[in-house]
């Protein structure tokens, strides 16, 4: 991480700082929390997801439930990709129909992984509506998406590298900006 | 990680790490039949051909929902309605089937090998659905996913597998997997119908049936094929039900939590009472509802991303 080519963009007291502030907007925006359940995209979408519900339960008192979905069968990419994703179970135990989603995710980037994950929720049941939470958004939008709820904007270049590193899912907790990667995948 | 190699002809080419890629894949694709929409655009533009020259109701169709429920388009081919009525040869079917540009062929053959002659003649890729008395990959397959689900895990535990072994596809390709995974196999059956040296797989005989399945974890009935009495195999069907078939009184001798296998189509009264095959124990249904996810989990290895030669 010493890299020079490596920058840390929030640490882990910024994200909880950050996600403190969105479940906040969750809030004021959905008065009553009403219908409102919390979806992640695997992996971190769903840690994201989770902390945003705990949030939410300490603020406001009331538990919003939490789906996690994986994106994988609905990818455009398969023929550009060289590695085969491996498929994570979709695991949503309650019913979508007239609920209000908030979709979480980790990095906004092209909005293909959320074209997708708006695909995969509509298959599985018709929503009142979806907005989104990200907890970075960096640009380079490919497709007509935007977040409702945004932890940090960051302008990137395409040569950069976004990681998120959530203690649930990587025993450390960070965002780090990494320069000089060679396409920029996320 | 992916799937090494193009086909699944057999279990003897795969590798443990493959055979869990396989089943923890259809541990995720399970939940799509359960949805109301049981539908994922995954495959779609692909195109699957079943090319059956033998009969078949479960294994034909399950592959047919799989490629449906991933979006692939699938053909049904049965060769009674055929070309090959008119003698065409295996191989030059193929080469017709191949000029219609399908991504996937899935063939049972009563010949052991027909598969391997299209997998290596063809582009596209195959799936062994049965080739004579070879092997039966994807019944093995989603008879492990099955006692995984029930028993937590394969290794260590000890399965009996009890009939016609010798002329048993499904039976091989079992014990080849199962092996693979660490869990403990004994046959049983009459001495006409297990072969000579059968431990040299590294599984036991034992000719008395209610000291084969008294301490297993999985009992695996098979069908006795009736058609093969003829061959003098065994004496009646009344003797063999009576020393090989399961019923509530071999039941008795059985572990109380044992889990009752058979894949299909069942002779009730023969060589499964129909107590027993709808009784607590059996999980015969499970095995075929397991099926449609395991062959959508093939389905989406095999062809589930672009060009393989390409990348």
């Amino acid at each position: 991480m010493a890299d020079s080519l490596t920058r840390i963009i929030l640490d882990k007291q910024d994200i909880n700082r950050t996600l403190t502030r969105i479940a906040h907007e969750i809030w004021e925006r959905n008065r009553g929390l009403e219908n409102l359940v919390l979806i992640g995209i695997r992996r971190r979408g769903v840690s994201i997801a989770h902390r945003l519900s705990r949030k939410l339960q300490e603020i406001a008192g009331i538990s919003v439930p939490v789906g996690a979905l994986d994106i994988t069968l609905y990818r455009d990419d398969f023929s550009e990709i060289d590695s085969q994703p491996v498929i994570k179970k979709t695991e949503i135990p309650f019913s979508l129909k007239g609920k209000r989603i908030i979709l979480c995710d980790d990095v906004l980037y092209t909005g293909r992984t959320i074209r997708a994950a708006l695909d995969g929720i509509i298959d599985l049941g018709r929503p009142m509506s979806i907005q989104l939470a990200v907890l970075i958004d960096r640009g380079h939008r490919e497709l007509p998406i935007h977040a409702n709820y945004v932890g940090k904007n960051i302008s990137t270049t395409i040569d950069e590298l976004i990681e998120v590193f959530l203690e649930e899912d990587d025993h450390i907790e960070q965002v780090i900006v990494i320069k000089g990667h060679k396409d920029g995948t996320q | 990680m992916e799937l090494s190699n193009k086909d699944l002809l057999a279990i003897r080419d795969l590798s443990p790490e493959e055979i869990l890629l396989i089943l923890d894949t259809a541990e995720s694709m399970k939940e799509i039949s359960t949805r109301d929409i049981k539908k994922v655009p995954t495959l779609r533009g692909k195109t699957v051909i079943n090319l059956f020259y033998e009969p078949s109701t479960r294994t034909r169709t399950s592959f047919e929902i799989a490629g449906k429920r991933l979006s692939a388009d699938v053909v049904n081919i049965s060769t009674s309605t055929s070309s090959t009525t008119k003698g065409e040869t295996l191989k030059d079917t193929g080469r017709n089937l191949q000029a219609m540009n399908p991504d996937l062929i899935v063939i049972r053959h009563s010949c052991a090998g027909a598969p391997k002659i299209l997998a290596d003649t063809l582009p596209a890729s195959i799936i062994n659905a049965g080739d004579g008395a070879h092997e039966h990959p994807t019944q093995a397959l989603l008879d492990a996913f099955t006692i995984r689900e029930k028993k937590k895990t394969l290794s260590g535990i000890k399965v009996a597998i009890i009939g016609d072994i010798t002329h048993s596809r499904v039976a091989r390709s079992n014990i080849f997997l199962l092996q693979k995974m660490g869990a403990d196999i004994r046959v049983s059956g009459p001495h006409t119908m297990v072969p000579p040296f059968i431990e040299e797989l590294g599984v036991s005989f034992m000719p008395d049936m209610e000291e084969a399945i008294h301490d297993v974890d999985v009992i695996m009935m098979l069908r006795i094929q009736l058609e093969r009495q003829q061959h003098g195999l065994f004496p009646s069907i009344r003797e063999y039900s009576r020393f090989f078939g399961l019923n509530l009184e071999k039941l008795k001798k059985a572990k109380s939590d044992v889990l009752i296998m058979h894949p299909g189509p069942i002779n009730r009264g023969v060589e499964i009472a129909p107590e027993v095959a709808d009784g607590p124990y059996s999980i015969i249904l499970d095995q075929v509802t397991s099926g449609v996810a395991v062959r959508m989990a093939l389905l989406y290895l095999l062809i589930g991303k672009g060009n393989r030669e390409s990348n």
